[in-house]
């Protein structure tokens, strides 16, 4: 991308609240173009806060974001070059239409008001479908899939795009281990070889270390953000999960350990409901 | 089958195949997009517009329009600020809007004003250019439903993705309320302030019951629609009782049957706990 910025996303001082309740308390990043982001946190850090504030969904209390240059509330056809994946979509499982169909609607913006898809859009769709192995169920109804499967047709609703920029939050939540080992298989070909920029949030730190080239840590504040054995560390851990938490590898594969309870979890998630 | 010569049973057939289809189109919409509160409260606020007209010496049919529309949109604004929920806001404007219209009417005193009629409706009654208003309209709804058909369903299916990829939302959300307004207002004379809504949510919600394909589901609801009305507004000639009485019981026992004897048995039960979750009100 010759006309692509240094930098991707720009969050600035960024406060968000939710009535009087702040969700990101003066959060300071920037994501340069080709850069593969995982950005962790226990539940209700603020992750998917600032997910939705990169794709404008949330009003900012105060500071900037800004995307592609632009900023968030102006962000006008840079739209069609970021891909979003949410975590919760609030799509109603019986609402009467195909796989394909809920694909395509993610070039809604960029097959331009009141045209119909051609030839290049149906092509965009078809290769998403593909990418995510789900091309057998593509005239199925939404509501007759799995949740993994419905997952993934969120995905490739992003891909379908080929964004510059793609936004995942917990897309492998719901996957099995096979698909979530070749998603992120996949994400790092469109991270080497398409130089995409990619921000995944997710609780697999293992997974997430062995792919990301940098790594944020949320808890309301950016507690630590950086190289990713660099941040990784028991300090940060520690102080994000606020307990007693390690972060050490056996073989390739890191795991998180709390002390206290000896217990070795893989996914944090665990850690957090104390 | 000799009624079908007079003039007024010709209106009254093209009348119905127009509101029956239009209604039943927007219905899909309605229903998927769980506005059908909505619906009845734009109806309700004709009364309002037919009212006016009275007073000011106009043709209801323009008051009305513009009535139903301006309502519509003040239930978006209202409830666009988020301070308080839709159904709330219908509720406030389905109240008053009526109230404004039965306190016009008492300042009327002594006017005769057929008011009977526009609650209940008469297709019978449908003028030449009741129809062809009606005809116009229809075809800007029908056409502007084509021209953002992608549009429209994004915004049914997943509005928040609608504002992520760039959509107009707030727009062609009041676009929609307007397509709404404008079948409600097209449909009073036929069956009347009281009667639209069912006319706009049955044949939508049958076809909701028989078809995954959003297409699909329009072309059944639109089948179910003028089915109905033509099969209704014949049954009312043949009994002598109020068509938009006669085409309302109509399209339900359809809906019934489709309930009954729809072809997805099995997932039925969770589709009308859905439908139920869609039209709440
Ligand atoms: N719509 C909302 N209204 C009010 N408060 C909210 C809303 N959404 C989130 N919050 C609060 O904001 C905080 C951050 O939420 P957020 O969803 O960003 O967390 P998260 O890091 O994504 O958590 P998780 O790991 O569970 O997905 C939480 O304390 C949550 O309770
Ligand atoms: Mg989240």
């Amino acid at each position: 991308m010759f006309d692509q910025p240094a930098t991707i996303v720009e969050l600035q001082n960024l406060f968000v609240a939710y009535q009087d309740k702040l969700a990101l308390e003066d959060v300071t990043l920037s994501i340069k173009a080709g850069e593969f982001w995982g950005i962790l946190g226990p539940n209700g850090s603020g992750k998917t806060t600032m997910l939705r504030a990169m794709v404008g969904l949330l009003p900012l209390l105060s500071g900037s974001v800004k995307v592609f240059g632009r900023p968030v509330d102006r962000l006008g056809d840079v739209r069609q070059r970021i891909g979003y994946v949410p975590q919760h979509s609030r799509i109603d499982m019986y609402f009467p239409i195909q796989v394909r169909e809920a694909v395509m609607l993610g070039r809604c913006g960029k097959i331009g008001l009141a045209r119909r898809p051609d030839r290049s859009d149906h092509e965009a769709v078809a290769r998403a479908l593909q990418l995510v192995d789900l091309e057998d169920l593509a005239n199925r109804q939404i509501g007759q899939l799995s949740g993994g499967q419905r997952q993934r047709v969120l995905i490739a609703r992003a891909l379908a795009l080929m964004p510059d920029l793609l936004l995942l939050d917990e897309p492998t939540a719901a996957l099995d281990v096979g698909a979530s080992e070749s998603f992120y298989a996949w994400l790092h070909q469109m991270h080497t070889k398409l130089s995409s920029t990619l921000v995944i949030v997710s609780h697999d730190v293992g997974v997430v270390s062995r792919y990301v080239t940098a790594v944020a840590c949320l808890n309301r504040r950016l507690v630590a953000h950086g190289l990713p054995h660099e941040v990784l560390n028991r300090d940060t851990l520690e102080g994000m999960y606020g307990c007693d938490a390690m972060f050490f590898r056996h073989g390739d594969v890191p795991h998180l350990v709390v002390s206290r309870e000896q217990t070795d979890v893989t996914r944090n998630r665990k850690l957090t409901d104390e | 089958m000799e009624i079908l010569g007079y003039t007024f049973m010709q209106r009254a057939l093209w009348s119905a195949t127009l509101i029956g289809a239009l209604c039943a189109l927007i219905g899909v919409y309605v229903v998927l997009r769980s506005m059908s509160f909505i619906g009845a409260g734009i109806a309700h606020a004709s009364f309002g517009g037919v009212a006016l007209g009275f007073i000011l010496g106009v043709n209801p049919f323009f008051t009305t329009v513009i009535f139903c529309t301006l309502t519509a949109w003040a239930i978006a604004f209202v409830s666009d600020k988020q301070k308080i929920r839709e159904d709330a806001a219908v509720g406030i404007f389905f109240a008053s809007t009526m109230a404004f219209g039965v306190l016009l009417i008492g300042l009327m005193r002594g006017y005769n004003v057929d008011l009977y009629s526009y609650i209940f409706g008469n297709i019978l009654a449908v003028s030449r250019f009741d129809l062809y208003s009606s005809l116009i309209l229809g075809v800007v709804v029908v056409g502007l439903i084509a021209l953002f058909y992608k549009e429209f369903l994004l915004l049914t299916f997943d509005p928040e993705m609608a504002r992520v990829v760039g959509l107009p939302v707030r727009t062609l959300n009041l676009l929609m309320l307007t397509l709404v307004a404008l079948t409600v207002v097209l449909s009073i004379k036929s069956v009347g302030v009281v009667l639209v809504s069912a006319l706009i949510v049955t044949p939508a919600a049958s076809a909701f019951l028989l078809t995954d394909d959003f297409k699909k589901m329009m072309w059944f609801s639109v089948g179910i629609g003028v089915g109905a009305s033509w099969l209704g507004l014949f049954l009312s000639t043949w009994l002598n009782v109020a068509s938009g009485a006669a085409i309302v019981m109509t399209v339900t026992l359809i809906f019934f049957l489709c309930f009954l004897f729809s072809p997805q048995r099995r997932r039925m039960k969770q589709r009308m706990s859905r439908l139920k979750q869609l039209i709440k009100s």
